[in-house]
C-alpha cells in the first residue's frame, strides 16, 4: 500500500524537541508518478509465487512429455487430443501458459532494463517483448479452448 | 583473478547469470513451443509433421539441453526463494547451491536415457 505523507516536516514542540526529518524512501506529494504504485514489489512477489507454482507444473509437463512412457516419440496429434478430452490437463496447461509468459515476460523486462541503456532501444526492447507476449498468451489460449478433435 | 572486473565472482555471482541465461532460453522456447502447438488448430498432419522435427537426434540433444535449463532454473530459483524468505537464507545460500547443483547431476543422470535413448539408437543403430 503506498502511504502518502503530507504534513511538512514537524515544527519542534515538548513532545518532539528535534525537528522531523523526512523518513528517505517516504512517498511525499513531490514523488514522481511513476513510482506512487508498488508495482516492482508486486512484480518481485509474482516472481517468487509463479516460480513455485512453476516447478511443480513446468517438471510434471516434462516428467509426463519427455520421459515417462517413451518419450516425446509417443507425441502426436492423437496424444493430444486425449490429453486435452480432460479438463484437468486443460486447467494444467492454461496455468502453466499464463504463468510462465507472465514469469518469463517479467524477468526478460528486467534483463532488458537492465542491459538496454537509451532510453529509445529500453522501449522498443519491451514494446516487442509485450507484444510477442500478448500474442503468445492469446494464441495459445485461444488453441487451448477452441481445440477440435476431430478437425477434418 | 584481476580485482575490480568482476561484481563479487564466485557462487553468489555465476548462479545469477546462470538464472539469467537459462530464463532466457527458456523464454525463447516456450514462444517457440506455443506457435507448434498451435499446429493442431491447422490440421493433424501439420501438427505431427512439425512434431517429427522433435523426435530427431539433434533435436532430442536440444532437448536435454532443454531439461537441464529448466531443472537447473527450477532449483535455484528455489533457493532464490530460500534466500529472500528464509531468516538463514542469504547465510547458507553457498551451501543451498552446492546442494541444487547436487540435485541438479541426479535428475539430469535420470533423464539421460529417457530423453536420449531413441536418438542414441538411432544414431548407433540397433
Amino acid at each position: 500500500m503506498s502511504v502518502e505523507i503530507t504534513e511538512p516536516s514537524g515544527t519542534p514542540s515538548v513532545e518532539r524537541p528535534a525537528p522531523l526529518i523526512e523518513p528517505p524512501r517516504a512517498r511525499t506529494g513531490k514523488t514522481p508518478k511513476a513510482t506512487r504504485t508498488n508495482f516492482e514489489l508486486h512484480g518481485w512477489l509474482f516472481m517468487r509465487l509463479s516460480g513455485i507454482l512453476l516447478v511443480v507444473l513446468v517438471i510434471g509437463h516434462l516428467l509426463i512429455q519427455l520421459v515417462l512412457d517413451g518419450g516425446v516419440q509417443k507425441i502426436s496429434f492423437a496424444f493430444v487430443a486425449g490429453r486435452w478430452a480432460s479438463p484437468f490437463w486443460m486447467t494444467w496447461d492454461l496455468l502453466m501458459l499464463w504463468l510462465a509468459m507472465l514469469h518469463g515476460a517479467n524477468g526478460l523486462r528486467t534483463i532488458i532494463n537492465d542491459y538496454a541503456e537509451r532510453d529509445n532501444t529500453r522501449f522498443w526492447l519491451k514494446m516487442l517483448l509485450y507484444t510477442a507476449t500478448v500474442f503468445t498468451v492469446l494464441l495459445g489460449t485461444l488453441v487451448i479452448f477452441t481445440f477440435d478433435p476431430n478437425i477434418r | 583473478m584481476p580485482a575490480g572486473t568482476l561484481y563479487r565472482g564466485r557462487e553468489g555471482m555465476w548462479s545469477w547469470v546462470a538464472h539469467r541465461v537459462t530464463g532466457v532460453l527458456i523464454f525463447f522456447f516456450l514462444f517457440v513451443h506455443v506457435l507448434d502447438t498451435a499446429l493442431v488448430r491447422v490440421s493433424p498432419e501439420a501438427y505431427d509433421e512439425t512434431i517429427a522435427v522433435y523426435k530427431t537426434p539433434l533435436v532430442a540433444l536440444m532437448e536435454y539441453g532443454l531439461v537441464a535449463a529448466v531443472l537447473f532454473h527450477a532449483l535455484n530459483g528455489l533457493r532464490v526463494v530460500a534466500v529472500d524468505f528464509w531468516s538463514k537464507g542469504a547465510k547458507y545460500q553457498k551451501q543451498m547451491l552446492y546442494t541444487v547443483m547436487g540435485i541438479w547431476i541426479v535428475l539430469m543422470a535420470g533423464a539421460f536415457w529417457p530423453v536420449l535413448s531413441h536418438a542414441f539408437h538411432e544414431v548407433f543403430g540397433s
